[in-house]
This record gives structure tokens, sequence and C-alpha cells, in this order.
């Protein structure tokens, strides 16, 4: 078992680690995530051999994921929260009274070209970073490691609402991030 | 008659669920007469095809690696546990 635990380490650590990183996008969160998945498979001792270690290993992190980005969520403080159940204000910097746009969202989409689109994905990383961390755990959890928003709300113990509400917040604010940092070439 | 305001609210909504038959149609209809909406729609489908990919570059670089300290201190940890197993 040992000998096994540690080959995987090796052989699947750095894959792991990547798959980690791509969601959660703070290295330190995803060493732990790599190291609470080694410890569960080897405390678990499940592995059947039915599917690969491979497959065995990131079904086990994707919960670990999970896991922290909750913590993450929760640990926030509780003025967040009620903030979250207040009016909508934070969209007035978006609206008009009558509920129309202040300023027209403008044309900008992915570029074709490979160095640009480097580029341009540096500065949506950047947007992302720029988010508020409760917002931007949340935006990860459904758009990046893609949990459908059902298993979100009774991961996080909220209603539907209040994940609508803030993933729309989410979306707004790195839109327009986007719009502001992003000069179309 | 949506307003813009309510309309966003949709279609980012629309990422997460099925909207209701009347939501739908509402929508429908100011999206066929609203540019700017129809345009924030676009981005939004622009935005979580960018954030797939930004996933899938980190996921596929193998320059990233798991910092050898933190192999390190996984290994020991390992090690720890199964020691503690032992009887």
């Amino acid at each position: 078992m040992t000998q096994n635990v540690n080959d995987w380490l090796n052989e699947h650590g750095d894959y792991l680690y990547r798959f980690a990183l791509a969601r959660l996008r703070n290295p330190h969160q995803a060493e732990d995530a790599v190291q609470e998945t080694m410890l569960a498979a080897i405390k678990g001792n499940s592995f059947e051999g039915e599917s690969s270690a491979r497959t065995w290993l990131t079904g086990i992190l994707k919960h670990k994921i999970i896991d922290l980005q909750r913590k993450q969520i929760r640990e926030q403080p509780l003025s967040d929260l009620v903030d979250l159940d207040a009016t909508d204000t934070s969209m007035d910097d978006f609206f008009d009274q009558q509920g129309h746009w202040l300023e027209k969202p403008q044309a900008w989409e992915i570029p074709d070209n490979a160095l640009e689109q480097k580029q341009f994905l540096a500065v949506l990383s950047k947007c992302i970073d720029k988010l508020p961390t409760k917002l931007a755990a949340l935006f990860l959890m459904r758009d990046v490691h893609e949990i459908d928003n059902e298993k979100i709300c009774k991961e996080l113990e909220i209603t539907a609402t209040n994940a609508w509400v803030m993933l729309y917040r989410a979306r707004m604010g790195l839109r327009k991030c986007l719009e502001m940092n992003w000069v179309m070439g | 008659m949506l307003t813009c305001k309510q309309a966003s609210k949709l279609i980012s909504q629309s990422f997460d669920r099925r909207l209701s038959w009347s939501n739908r149609l509402q929508l429908r209809l100011h999206l066929f007469i609203c540019n700017a909406c129809t345009r924030f729609k676009f981005q939004l489908n622009q935005l979580r095809a960018a954030v797939l990919h930004l996933r899938q570059d980190t996921e596929n670089d193998s320059t990233i690696q798991l910092p050898s300290e933190a192999k390190a201190r996984i290994a020991s940890g390992i090690n720890n546990v199964i020691e503690s197993k032992q009887p």
C-alpha cells in the first residue's frame, strides 16, 4: 500500500496538481487538495482497480476541491452574507433607475490569433483574481469546475436565488473588467 | 416588457437553470428589439468559453508541476498515516 500511494504521488501528483490549480487558481490550495486526496486514498483503501488509479484519484480530488471552496465561502465575514441578502444596490453601477444600461455592453470576443488569445486569457485571469473572494469561489465552482447549481446550493447551504444573484454579479463584473482591460486589436 | 436589468438577470440565470416558459418568451421578445442585451448574452457566452479555455491551458501545461517541497510533505504525511496504521 505504501508503495502504491507513493507511486501514485510520483506518477499522478503533477496531473492532480494541475487539475486542482485550474479550478482553485491558488497554488497553496491546490497543494492542499492533492495532499487531502492522497491521504483520503490511503485511509479509504477502496481502490478496486476497476478504473485507472488516475481516474479514481481525480474523483476524490473533485470532492476535495469542493470542500476547500466551501470552506473559503463559509469563512467569509458575516457582513458579506448580509450584503448578499440586501437589495442589489451594487448593480446600480450598471443600470439607471428605469433599468436601462448606463453603458451599453461593448463588442469583444476571444481572439483567434494564438498570441492575442494568450494575452486575452492573461487579462481574464487578472479579472478573476480581482473579484471579491466569495464571488470568485462561487464563480469558479459553477463556471470553471462546472458543478451544477443544485449541488452548489446544497454544499453551500444557500438558496438558488442567492446563487443566481452572486453568479450574476461575478459575470457582470468580469464582463466589465474585460471590456475595460481588453482592447480589441 | 422586461427592462434591460431584468433581461440581463434572466440571461445570466439561463446558464444555471432552465427558464420558465414565460420567462423565455419575455426574454426572446426583449432580445429581438435590444442590441445591448443581445451583445450582453454574447459576452456571457464568450466569457464561459474563455474560462474553460483558461482551465484547459492550466490542465495541459506540463511546465506546471507539484512543487517538490509539497511533494515531500505529502509523501511524509502518507508515511505517517501508514506507520500509525501498523500494529
